[in-house]
């Protein structure tokens, strides 16, 4: 099938990006998003132009790199699913196709479609750790936890850290990713030390990188390709206030 | 308590009991404005209790003015720091759950906070339309006489319509609003969130039409 591609062309940082069109000629519905591009971008060399930057890793859907606003949806038509596992199948002969970046003052654009998301990893590093004994290693099942609390923590850990969350929100709030990873560790026994802390270095972390606030439009979670749900946000505010709770509890003492 | 004020989720959390406590004061309004309905008798008595409350109205309407002015300065400084975190939009863009509501709570809170204003100055300091005012009639036992005032205010088409459009920015405001402090404060799980959007906006709607039934019903002359 044949597509017109309009894809955002950003030099670098600094530089003022603008839409370009492509034309994607004989373009199989097996391929991926990615492998579509990867045609369109062997054209491009040929014809001794400079190709579209974009990010992927592992074109398995669980590293989080490809970070495409598709058509005005981060990760595209698909629900939960991330641009290298959309195939070109969900699109039809001659359609128009809208290619952008993740567009939030956190993530600056690097070039074209690769933007800088190292703004989540330094929300990690500020409290997303737990502390834990050296030696050993521990019995498997020394620690016991409920299946239900063990099966949320699995669903909140299964963010895969890709942004999608804040490229969707209208206010380019980190909340969803935010609130995955506090509620993965708030779950679990070993996260409790932590825990009043964690949520209080976190969420101010997330302001200091120029993120926004949570609004509760819930468009992350309808972005997720991960069905990452926005109940962990609520989950999250829990957390916040039992910390306000036991810091007030502690001065008080 | 610093982080109340502070912090992201702090700042919300003001957000939503202050908006709570307004969204409780405005159910407490519709159903003292009701009294309208049993006659100049209702309306005029139930003002009478009002005022002789004594100091204890002073300190609704005090409690009330710290909430609306935190409330709207919160308000204010988290949509500003929003907007600031989302330099330029994209060419195109699908809103898959927001909805028109969520996305103007700015805007319908400004507005409301315009008529707020308004609203007080014509019904309770009387400074707009001072002819109407209850101040200076009084009814046959010699109480003030809020009935002739509303129903004299509301035949004014200009005065209901500017009323009616201040509802309709109460109603969005709800229609987010009410689901939004749910989740702000954490009061729901994957099965009662959907349940509590629906009961949210049908709520906004029955506010919406309790509200407006007022200058409708002295618009129609069926109050009079
Ligand atoms: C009748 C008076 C009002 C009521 C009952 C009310 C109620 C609410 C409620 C329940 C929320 C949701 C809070 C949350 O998500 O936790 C909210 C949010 C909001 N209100 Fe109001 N409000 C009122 C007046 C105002 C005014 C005068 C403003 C003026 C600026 C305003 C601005 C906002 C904004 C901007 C938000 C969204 C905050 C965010 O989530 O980003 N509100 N309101
Ligand atoms: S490239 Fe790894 S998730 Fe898409």
């Amino acid at each position: 099938m044949d597509l017109i591609l309009f894809v955002w062309r950003q030099k670098g940082p600094d530089e003022k990006g603008l839409l370009e069109q492509f034309a994607a000629k004989d373009i199989s519905p097996e391929m991926s998003f990615l492998e579509m591009l990867d045609t369109v971008n062997e054209g491009l060399i040929k014809a001794a132009k400079e190709p579209i930057a974009f990010d992927h890793d592992c074109r398995e859907g669980i590293c989080g790199m490809c970070s495409q606003v598709i058509n005005g949806v981060p990760h595209g038509p698909q629900e939960k699913t991330t641009v290298c596992q959309l195939h070109m199948r969900n699109f039809k002969d001659g359609d128009s196709i809208y290619i952008e970046p993740w567009r939030a003052r956190a993530f600056p654009v690097i070039k074209d479609l690769i933007v800088d998301r190292s703004a989540l990893d330094r929300i990690i590093q500020a409290g997303g750790y737990i502390s834990v004994h050296t030696g050993g290693v521990p019995d498997a099942n020394a620690v016991l936890i409920s299946k239900d609390n063990a099966d949320t923590a699995m669903d909140a850990s299964e963010c895969i850290g890709c942004g999608a969350c804040v490229a969707a929100c209208p206010n380019g709030s980190a909340m969803l990713f935010t609130a995955a990873k506090v509620t993965h560790l708030a779950m679990l026994p070993q996260g409790q030390i932590e825990a009043a802390r964690r949520v209080c270095i976190m969420t101010e972390a997330m302001m200091k990188e120029g993120f926004g606030n949570c609004s509760n439009h819930y468009e992350c979670q309808a972005a997720c390709p991960k069905g990452i749900r926005v109940q962990f946000i609520a989950k999250l505010n829990r957390e916040f206030i039992k910390a306000q709770i036991k810091d007030s509890g502690k001065r008080n003492q | 308590m610093l982080l109340l004020f502070k912090n992201t989720v702090g700042r919300k959390i003001v957000m939503a009991v202050t908006g709570l406590l307004m969204f409780g004061f405005i159910i407490g309004h519709l159903l003292g404005n009701t009294t309208i309905f049993t006659g100049p008798d209702g309306i005029n008595a139930y003002a009478e209790k009002l005022r002789n409350l004594g100091p204890l109205i002073w300190i609704m309407r005090v409690i009330m003015l710290v909430m609306v002015s935190l409330h709207v300065f919160f308000g204010v400084q988290i949509t500003l720091e929003d907007n600031a975190a989302k330099p330029g939009s994209y060419a195109m863009k699908r809103n898959l759950r927001s909805t028109f509501a969520s996305r103007s709570m700015i805007w319908t809170g400004l507005l409301i906070a315009g008529y707020l204003i308004y609203h007080l100055l014509q019904f309770t300091f009387h400074v707009i339309n001072p002819e109407i005012s209850s101040m200076k009639n009084f009814d046959s036992l010699g109480r003030h006489d809020v009935f002739s005032m509303l129903v004299h205010g509301f035949q004014s088409v200009l005065v209901s319509s500017v009323y009616i459009a201040a509802m309709i920015a109460v109603a969005l405001h709800l229609a987010h609003g009410i689901q939004s402090l749910f989740q702000t404060l954490g009061l729901n799980n994957d099965s009662s969130l959907p349940a509590i959007e629906k009961a949210g906006l049908i709520t906004a709607v029955i506010l919406f039409l309790g509200y407006v039934s007022i200058p409708a019903a002295i618009l129609a002359g069926i109050v009079k």
